[in-house]
């Protein structure tokens, strides 16, 4: 954890509004709650590698489809965390994979419809041993 | 190092015609944030699997963009909506440019 240490020292951790200015950097407009759950642990010991699954309640047809889905966390050295881009042939709107989380902090995800609409959800995770790599 | 990183996927082998179904992958892969040292003091250069790309028959089905915070071994799961036979691919790539490939089958039954 010395290596956490130095880290700390040496790198400023991602704020809010960044997590925010990079989710908008990706999709522009007004955000709408809903739509999107973050499923995670609540306390996650081993910050190197927390599961996650992003899903969005929504049809995936050629007209209604989620075009893509944008996770960012306001706590890591750098907020972006993945970008994943659908399409009707994905079926169903869900991604599951495993972050890195330098410290308890708030993952962020933003649903893009193919029209256009952006929906919103965030979830707090709280990190007992932070991911030292990352 | 770049020996070692292998692809590995878990796709059905068939499905019924219309059927969503569950695609899992890793690849083996450090995931270099570009932040960590070495035990003699030196950064280590980022070097991480940035992008993968999934097609069904050459369709597109997914894209993914993968920034540092990804854990090493970066693990996906997502969703194929199958509607005939075919082939599905898969191709990540690195900072370095450097890409693994792998393909697997879907029958309708």
């Amino acid at each position: 954890m010395a290596l956490a240490g130095a880290l700390v020292a040496r790198h400023a951790f991602a704020t809010t509004d960044q997590a925010r200015d990079w989710l908008a950097g990706h999709a522009k407009g007004a955000l709408k709650d809903g739509k999107v759950s973050l499923k995670a642990p609540e306390i996650a010991e081993n910050g190197n590698a927390v599961p996650l699954t992003v899903s969005v309640d929504s049809e995936m047809s050629d007209k209604i489809y989620v075009k893509a889905i944008y996770i960012a966390a306001d706590g890591n050295p750098n907020p972006g965390v993945a970008v994943y881009e659908f399409t009707p042939l994905s079926g169903k709107a869900e991604v599951s994979l495993r972050v890195r989380l330098q410290q308890t902090q708030k993952l962020v995800a933003v649903a893009e419809m193919n029209d256009g609409t952006l929906f919103t959800a965030s979830r707090e995770i709280k990190v007992t041993i932070g991911g030292c790599g990352g | 190092m770049a020996d070692d990183i292998k692809p590995r996927l878990r796709v059905p082998t068939s499905a019924k015609k219309g059927e969503v179904v569950e695609i899992k992958t890793l690849i083996t892969h450090p995931m270099e944030t570009g932040l960590r040292k070495d035990s003699d003091g030196k950064i280590v250069p980022r070097l991480i699997v940035n992008a993968l790309a999934v097609t069904y028959n050459d369709k597109p089905v997914l894209n993914a963009r993968l920034e540092p915070a990804v854990s090493a071994n970066p693990y996906l799961a997502f969703f194929l909506k199958v509607d005939e036979s075919g082939t599905l691919k898969f191709t990540w790539t690195d900072d370095n440019k450097q890409s693994w490939s792998a393909e697997s089958k879907i029958e309708v039954t």
